[in-house]
């Protein structure tokens, strides 16, 4: 129950994430390439998205040991996970530029203000641009649906969370247009690189053959651990001190 | 036709490993010696996986704090 609850939670988070990084290119494209192409690009890298999901998620539980998948997966997990906990930490202590998702739009907007789209209303660089945006930041999210989905044997959980994020980011995101930097991104990517450092030691570890003590109960207590380790992380480069901290794309 | 290969070759290795070589190889690392670790039955492996994992983010934190520095 604790690792099913915690698993909805990373998966949420992380998909929430990536899909406001992937909706900043959709709204960019569409306003300035047209909507009906942006639309149709995202369309179908959420196709494609679908398809890998169903093709790989069946094949690699039928056909890969619990172990193998373990090890695999809990390294995959804690190599992402700690990349995540490292940019926020650096982010969060001034030692690199926070992630602003207005000076993303900013500058995708400069750069797709090219030439006119054709009269049937269809744009090949608005569709390809959005297609690319989706297609790159949602391979993220599958790769995270399926590795903890497929380790913990909740798959459909794992799944509907990510869903669920995307569609919540895709609603705020029409009410609130271009206002995305709203979203506390550094501070989600903090918890959710938490959660995933937690959940990757844990099956890792699992899959090496380790014996955690009460089971599922100690992903809990790895989350505590990396939880203090990360604000005295926090804390220590504070103090360091490293000048004003800059806000780029 | 050898385009999409190497697109998807070349997205798992940003994927994994990006710039922060030493985080995918410390990974690599930390997973074979627990393996080693718990194959013996020793009752250290439980506690191996959350040390080695601080001391290579504390490392890589140093690395990117470092950097940082020099530019």
């Amino acid at each position: 129950m604790t690792a099913t609850l915690l698993i909805a939670l990373a998966v949420f988070g992380a998909s929430a994430v990536e899909t406001v990084e992937a909706l900043t290119i959709v709204v960019a494209a569409g306003l300035t390439r047209g909507w009906r192409s942006a639309l149709e690009g995202a369309a179908a890298a959420f196709g494609c998205l679908v398809v890998v999901v169903a093709v790989f998620g069946p094949t690699l539980v039928n056909y890969v040991p619990i172990n193998v998948l373990r090890v695999v997966v809990g390294s995959l997990l804690l190599v992402l996970g700690l990349q995540w906990l490292r940019k926020a930490i650096l982010r969060a202590t001034g030692y690199r530029p926070k992630h602003d998702e207005d000076a993303i739009y900013h500058r995708e907007v400069e750069r797709l203000s090219g030439p006119p789209r054709t009269q049937s209303g269809r744009d090949a660089i608005g569709f390809t641009i959005s297609f690319k945006g989706v297609l790159l930041e949602g391979m993220e999210i599958v790769m995270i649906v399926l590795t903890l989905g497929l380790s913990s044997g909740h798959l459909l959980v794992a799944s509907s969370a990510a869903l669920a994020a995307v569609i919540l980011v895709a609603a705020v995101g029409v009410l609130v247009s271009r206002q995305l930097r709203e979203v506390p991104e550094n501070a989600m990517k903090l918890a959710v690189g938490l959660m995933l450092v937690s959940f990757g030691s844990f099956w890792g570890g699992q899959g090496a053959g380790v014996s955690w003590p009460g089971a599922d109960l100690s992903l809990l207590g790895l989350l505590a651990g990396y939880a203090v380790v990360t604000w005295l992380a926090i804390r220590f480069l504070g103090q360091a001190g490293s000048g004003p901290v800059q806000v780029v794309g | 036709m050898t385009r999409w290969p190497r697109a998807f070759a070349l997205f798992c290795y940003e994927f994994a490993v990006g710039d922060t070589p030493e985080l995918a190889i410390g990974v690599g690392l930390v997973i074979v010696a627990t393996w080693a670790l718990a194959g013996k039955h020793s009752p250290l492996g439980f506690w191996f996986i959350p040390a080695a994992v601080t001391l290579l983010l504390a490392v890589s934190l140093w690395r990117g704090a470092v950097t940082k520095a020099r530019t």
